[in-house]
């Protein structure tokens, strides 16, 4: 601020100098003595006595407009000392907005941002709920990665249901409402709500359970002994090879939710001209109508039903747990999340538990920039 | 000088006016390009013949639209559509019929998908386990309804609260405040579950209803729709009504919220849905204070003994949210074609 402000007032001083200079130089071509005539003479004097009357006004006018641009000056330093009093006056100008958002906002900081930072932090302290925690520094990190052989199972299995239900979920979710958008309205309805239904019927999952009994009267034995695949029963849940495809299954059969719903919602609004556009064009086939026409228009639904499927492959638990079991079977069904609720309201190891949540926070950001990053690329 | 008008404007031959050679040949390609699209002189019909001829051109334009459609590719997707479709309703129809099932037919070797003499004995077996249970029946069913209720109405109106000023207007913060919330969409809601533990035990919220209650509130995906919805509401009205002398609160409460219908009632489904589902979890001790879905589980989980009365529950779990989603399907679609992220 400092350097203009000097500068304006530099400018200023130079001004009532050159004023000065001029009235000088003005009382000097005037007392230049001549010889002249009386009425001559008088004019002259009259003349003097109006200049200067002049001068004068015009100097105290000037004078006067120095001191208001002074004033200015000075209102303008007292404006720039309050600098941040204009965020605040914004703010308090908009105070209403802010009413409005605090709730949710005050809400949305106790149950997620503080949350995250807690763990954040317990992560690398020894906290039982009883005493105060202690900090271990990267303690627990290392016993997760070195000592803690469950998480390494735990980790893998996450990793095999995300990287299977994740994408075959996201296709299915696309594809099932892209070929339901051709049906007949009534038609169309109908095939949503056979579609979503699963994802929001709550615990009817369990019917996998009879399904997949081990058993002769579970669904899949005996139709696989009818048919003579098999002799004798398998035991679906409770052998470790089948298990994790079983949740798979399970998984994939209720994942069609929010994001399905969402594709559904792009493809009614896909602008209609443009599909006869590209016939003329020269698109022949579905697929050239769907590569070149549809996904473009659709790219923010797909990047929303992408991060919907990323997050809820990764949170695979509440499935396992009811049925694979908690722990499972040579923990053949155990998640990331199994293994924190294992940690966090079990055995009431806070600290340990906030790690594991870190890395599974970690593990889930990632995944979704990432994903988010290649999908962006993939209309251009 | 009109003679000239009328000669360009008809294009057929006025009388006593010969055409030139290459208007002529110019008539003939025009006519001859009119029959390969099959289109006629729509000037030159009488009334009936118009008429006809007008829907037979709307038909084939639909028919063109589905000119990059193969009727194999038709009927092979059709096909793969009813094939998953079947999938994703056989366990639906499944525990629907054995909810109506006698028992001897639920153990029936080899098992039937459909009930062959349907009784409703699994419906009073359940109602003969809730008389005896300790805590009386109706006390969990009051509980569900409390917290479903109070969480949706809660967490409709602070969102939409907090989503309208997010939506139109620009203040400071208020970009932070949005991007937060679409990050958090970006991890699960478990991560945080243990932080949220000690929160709510150093707040004395352990084992009452509000530890589920007031999560659903911040729930985020309820405001990310809900911003992305009112995004669209045109500016003006907002405008027209601040000048008209109302402020932030009654713009919000008179203008924006009767026009946001479709996606307040998504919200109410989604949340709908958590709390129906929701069995108290962790937080929640008091065998009093526990919701119906727990008491439910605990019947499905009475093992062999109680199929019967489990597949009872499961229906009773599963028809209620699906009956919700039925009422409201059209007004939830259109809520998600807002859902775009970017």
């Amino acid at each position: 601020m400092t350097d203009k402000d000097k500068n304006i007032e530099q400018t200023q001083s130079n001004q009532e100098q050159n004023l000065q200079n001029d009235v000088q130089n003005q009382k000097v071509i005037n007392s230049t003595p001549l010889v002249k005539s009386e009425i001559q003479l008088e004019f002259e004097e009259k003349e003097k006595a109006y200049l200067e009357a002049l001068k004068e006004n015009e100097t105290a006018g000037l004078k006067l407009r120095i001191e208001k641009d002074r004033g200015s000056l000075f209102r303008k330093i007292d404006r720039w000392s309050k600098r941040g009093s204009r965020l605040r006056r914004e703010i308090f100008v908009k105070r209403q907005y802010y009413y409005l958002v605090a709730p949710y906002t005050i809400l949305f900081f106790i149950f997620t941002v503080v949350p995250v930072l807690m763990s954040l932090v317990l992560s690398f302290t020894y906290f039982n709920l009883l005493e105060f925690p202690t900090f271990i520094g990267w303690e627990n990190y290392r016993a997760l990665f070195v000592d803690d052989k469950v998480f390494i199972i735990a980790l893998k299995n996450t990793a095999i249901l995300a990287v299977i239900t994740g994408p075959v979920s996201y296709i299915m979710a696309f594809v099932f409402a892209w070929l339901i958008n051709e049906l007949r309205p009534l038609l169309r309805s109908f095939m949503t709500l056979v579609f979503y239904a699963p994802s929001i019927s709550g615990n009817v999952y369990l019917v996998w359970k009879l399904i997949f009994s081990s058993d002769n009267y579970g669904y899949a034995n005996s139709i696989l002994m009818q048919m003579n695949i098999i002799q004798e029963p398998i035991t679906w849940l409770q052998d470790p090879d089948y298990i994790i495809w079983i949740l798979i299954i399970v998984q994939l059969w209720m994942s069609l939710g929010v994001s399905f719903l969402s594709f559904i919602a792009g493809l009614q609004g896909v602008n209609r001209e443009l599909y006869e556009a590209g016939a003329i064009d020269g698109i022949k086939s579905r697929w050239q109508e769907l590569w070149y026409i549809t996904l473009p228009q659709m790219k923010s639904q797909l990047m929303f039903g992408a991060v919907m499927q990323i997050t809820s492959s990764l949170a695979i638990a509440t499935v396992s747990i009811n049925i694979a079991g908690f722990p499972s079977i040579e923990y053949a069904g155990h998640t990331i999340i199994t293994h924190l609720m294992d940690y966090g309201n079990t055995r009431m190891e806070m600290g340990y538990a906030s790690a594991i949540a870190t890395i599974l926070f970690l593990i889930m950001i990632i995944a979704n920039l990432v994903v988010r990053k290649i999908l962006r690329r993939v209309g251009s | 000088m009109a003679e000239d008008k009328i000669l360009i404007d008809d294009d057929e031959t006025v009388a006593g006016v010969e055409l030139s050679k290459e208007e002529k040949k110019r008539l003939k390609r025009q006519e001859k390009k009119l029959k390969k699209f099959g289109l006629k002189d729509e000037s030159k019909m009488g009334k009936m013949e118009l008429f006809f001829y007008k829907i037979e051109k709307r038909r084939r334009i639909k028919k063109k639209k589905r000119v990059s459609r193969s009727i194999v590719g038709d009927i092979s997707l059709f096909l793969l559509l009813c094939l998953f479709g079947a999938f994703s309703a056989y366990p639906l129809v499944y525990s629907f019929c054995a909810a109506f099932k006698p028992l001897a037919e639920l153990f029936i070797y080899p098992p039937k998908l459909f009930f062959q003499n349907p009784t409703l004995d699994n419906f009073k077996d359940l109602s003969m386990l809730m008389e005896q249970s300790m805590v009386p029946f109706s006390r969990y069913f009051f509980n569900t309804i409390w917290i479903t209720f109070a969480g949706t109405v809660g967490h409709v109106i602070i969102a939409s609260m907090a989503a309208y000023p997010l939506a139109k207007h620009k203040f400071p913060g208020s970009t932070i405040i949005f991007s937060m919330v679409v990050y958090s969409l970006m991890f699960a809601s478990q991560v945080t579950a243990t932080p949220t533990y000690i929160i709510f035990s150093l707040a004395g919220l352990i084992d009452t209803q509000l530890a589920i209650i007031v999560p659903a509130f911040a729930y985020t995906l309820g405001l990310y729709l809900m911003k992305q919805f009112m995004q669209d509401i045109p500016t003006e009205l907002i405008e027209s009504a601040k000048i008209d002398g109302a402020n932030e609160f009654q713009i919000y409460w008179r203008i924006v919220m009767p026009l946001v219908k479709p996606a307040w009632l998504t919200l109410i489904i989604l949340l709908f849905q958590q709390l129906w589902n929701n069995d108290g979890g962790s937080f929640i001790y008091s065998e009093q204070l526990k919701p119906l879905s727990y008491s439910l589980n605990q019947i499905v989980a009475g093992g062999v003994a109680r199929t019967g009365t489990a597949s009872a529950v499961m229906l009773i779990m599963m028809i209620v949210p699906i009956t919700v989603f039925v009422l409201s399907q059209s007004q939830i679609i259109e809520t998600m074609a807002h859902s775009g992220m970017k």
